[in-house]
């Protein structure tokens, strides 16, 4: 018998369906989107962010309940989403950062579900893993072609790395894409692939420019920014982290940009290079990559202009998504390789625990953000904030919410002066030796407390509006609702 | 080695946020001000807040001074019974131009003092000389008292009323710089020199600061703490310059060993200003 059977049916000539669908009206009753569905959004947008509500606003035109919002993170764009919690529409929320408007109306208990917060790395965990499934994900994109290959550095309201958009869009069921810049001509290099898109909107607009990002890099001139920044090089050069090949993350925050000039000084002076910076890029970290000092950089978020614009020229910035950057059961992720992370805190307590998303009054105002990933993943994690803010204590005995426990922290540099977690012994010895003089937490904490006084405690009820879920997926903590 | 008098910081007396923890910085000298940076309205407040704060705040061992009002303004009267209370190190006055402004404040400073049971002399004082009037009599000011620690050049005012401008080059400052320089040493107090206002430009600030520390001076008032490091590193004496006065200490050794009574380095002689100027590189070195 022939082994080799031919069974060729002749189709003709593909016949191209439109995935391009002209408003979003139409496309959500094609979707039929049902009550207790959970679909997201990403927060590349930031305070620009036009997507939520313009979603929002269809769906509980269309009478829909009890969804499970899931976007990376809200932002001072989401603030008036407690109205779509009082009509029914937004049943739970799982986020990241919860600020403004909306995070009062949390903490007041608006919501009946506690919303879940995750960090960067948790949420994609979670989607990797199937704990959350995401029926449709709502994405901006400020470039996209008519199948669906989207950007974030071209068009006209441009946002650098689609990161955390990424994950969504791998794993959804059905994804959206939103844009107001829909070309014809193939959109490459792509950041979402056509082939993890199932429909495309043009809209009018996705964002508000001004708003997604500033145009201009930051620079710090604020002293005592820079004081902290100087002290946290100091303990950087003593440690002896700057050398070939290292690696190394900064926030956005004024302490942490100006640490990055820092490190800038130290290469010069010791001719070594960084094998890349991760994280959120800003145009600090273009410019050593552009001098040659940072070989990589590894772009999650972008910050401003000039790292979107970089991502769009220098071969050698790349567009990772947040699996790849901090997902714990992901083992090829990028925090697990950084040398040295810098992180900001709203307080710290004498064990090191950090909080990073209720402010001193117990209300959301913060993000979970990648700040548990890259202490966890790092080999020295410094967290730096001042000793007092206005009249608000960092440093404190115990921290109104953990969100990164104190064994993953490090060290703590405040304008007071620096301490060590005492766990790292090895830290301790270094710095001993050296010009840093190390002061025990808990009398900076004594220190602040001469300054501020001793808070009133906050009046909480019982009820729990907030589960702060660790990278693992474990409850670290409960948010409780303020009186 | 008498006290040292880099920096002396600037903070206006009106701001609470600055007050509580200016010493993170560590200049040598914080100056609280209840003068040109104080507005009208906020002179009282603002004479209370230092008051209370030179009472609360621990300054970590970092000399206190308060800038007042003239005598001859509403506030310095008042300044002077409320601040003297509170015990800072020094009092500086603005404006000074005759050893009779300096004796003035002296004669209340010292009723004061025996009103409120602190030792008499124990607050010191500073004169800011800021007009022409006030640098032709420079020596009278700074030997005006026991209780001046230094004079200090105000330069906005002086330029104006001498009518002209600052430039870079300071041309404009020279005499008057160095006749209080020269004021300053004749009497053995402390010689500084005023704020620069530009504080994005630290090409020019450091500049200023090689050029008044080649005159002689022993600092400078700063407007921000970015300014402290620019002028502690101008002042810090150079690792060649320490290393030659480590020779010249040790040849003197040498000497009074050999009991040899010339004394020679690498063929210059070396006499008694080298061995001071030596000695003070030396202590200045340990400092930083």
């Amino acid at each position: 018998m022939d082994r080799y059977k031919i069974n060729f049916k002749d189709k003709g000539k593909i016949k191209r369906k439109s995935k391009v669908r002209k408003n979003i009206e139409n496309l959500i009753d094609e979707l039929e989107i049902k009550d207790a569905m959970t679909i997201s959004f990403h927060h590349h947008f930031r305070n620009g962010d036009l997507i939520g509500s313009m979603v929002m606003d269809i769906l509980d035109r269309k009478g829909i309940k009890n969804l499970t919002i899931f976007p990376s993170s809200l932002t001072s764009a989401h603030d008036d989403f407690g109205k779509y919690i009082k009509s029914g529409l937004i049943g739970k929320i799982c986020t990241s950062g919860l600020r403004g408007k909306l995070g009062q109306d949390i903490s007041s208990g608006l919501l009946e579900e506690p919303v879940v917060v995750r960090s960067h790395g948790g949420r994609a965990r979670a989607i990797v893993q199937g704990d959350e499934k995401i029926d449709i994900a709502f994405l901006g994109a400020p470039h996209c072609d008519v199948q669906g290959n989207a950007n974030g550095f071209e068009g006209n309201s441009p946002c650098g790395s689609l990161g955390y958009a990424k994950v969504d869009a791998k794993y959804a069921d059905k994804v959206v894409v939103l844009t107001d810049d829909l070309t014809e001509e193939i959109a490459m290099p792509y950041s979402i692939p056509a082939y993890d898109v199932d429909y495309i909107v043009e809209v009018d607009s996705i964002g508000i420019k001004e708003k997604i990002m500033s145009g201009a890099t930051r620079s710090v001139t604020n002293p005592k920014e820079l004081l902290i920044a100087k002290k946290t090089a100091q303990v950087i050069e003593e440690l002896n982290i700057v050398q070939n090949n290292f690696s190394f993350q900064t926030g956005s925050g004024g302490s942490s940009l100006a640490v990055a000039q820092f490190l800038r000084e130290s290469m010069i002076r010791k001719d070594v290079k960084a094998d890349f910076a991760l994280g959120g890029i800003t145009g600090h970290m273009v410019n050593l990559h552009e001098e040659g000092l940072v070989k990589k950089l590894l772009d999650v978020q972008s910050f401003d202009l000039s790292a979107v614009s970089s991502l769009k020229n220098n071969k050698n910035h790349f567009e990772i998504d947040a699996s790849f950057y901090a997902d714990i059961s992901n083992p090829g992720n990028a925090v697990n390789r950084l040398d040295v992370v810098i992180l900001s805190a709203l307080e710290i307590d004498t064990k090191f625990n950090v909080n990073v998303i209720t402010g001193s009054d117990g209300v959301f105002r913060g993000a979970s953000g990648g700040h548990s990933d890259t202490a966890a993943g790092s080999k020295v994690c410094i967290v730096v904030a001042p000793l007092v803010r206005g009249r608000i204590a960092t440093v404190k005995e115990k921290v109104l919410n953990i969100v990164t426990p104190g064994s993953t922290i490090d060290v703590l540099v405040t304008d007071h002066g620096v301490a060590v977690n005492p766990n790292r012994k090895d830290i301790i010895d270094k710095l001993k030796e050296s010009k840093v003089k190390i002061i025990d937490i808990n009398d900076l904490r004594e220190m602040a407390e001469k300054i501020t006084g001793k808070p009133e405690k906050i009046n909480y009820t019982d009820k729990v509006v907030g589960l702060i879920e660790y990278r693992d997926g474990s409850i670290i903590d409960k948010v409780y609702q303020v009186k | 080695m008498s006290k040292l008098r880099r920096t002396m910081l600037y903070v206006p007396g009106s701001k609470p946020s600055m007050i509580k923890d200016i010493y993170i910085y560590n200049p040598d000298s914080i100056m609280f001000d209840l003068e040109d940076s104080v507005s009208l309205k906020e002179k009282d407040s603002a004479r209370f807040l230092v008051s209370e704060a030179l009472q609360k705040v621990d300054y970590r061992g970092i000399e206190t001074v308060v800038r007042i009002n003239g005598l001859d303004t509403l506030f310095g009267m008042e300044d002077l019974e409320i601040i003297v209370k509170a015990q800072p190190d020094v009092i500086r006055l603005p404006k000074t131009e005759t050893a009779k402004d300096v004796k003035e404040v002296e004669e209340i400073i010292e009723k004061l003092e025996k009103e409120y049971g602190i030792e008499v002399g124990k607050t010191k004082m500073m004169a800011a000389i800021e007009s022409a009037t006030g640098v032709m009599n420079a020596l009278e000011i700074a030997n005006a008292s026991d209780r001046l620690i230094g004079i200090a050049i105000g330069a906005e005012d002086y330029v104006t009323n001498i009518k002209t401008k600052r430039t870079p080059e300071g041309t404009e400052l020279l005499f008057a710089r160095c006749q209080l320089l020269n004021a300053a040493r004749s009497a053995g107090i402390a010689a500084l020199d005023t704020v620069y206002s530009d504080v994005e430009n630290m090409e020019g600030f450091r500049n200023e600061v090689e050029h008044i520390k080649g005159l002689g001076f022993d600092g400078k008032s700063i407007i921000n703490p970015r300014q402290i490091d620019v002028v502690h590193d101008v002042f810090t004496p150079s690792e060649e310059e320490y290393e030659e006065a480590l020779q010249v200490i040790e040849a003197i050794k040498r000497a009074e060993e050999s009991g040899s009574g010339v004394i020679s380095l690498n063929g210059k002689m070396i006499d008694k200003p080298i061995v001071e100027r030596a000695e003070r590189i030396i202590e200045l070195s340990k400092i930083n």
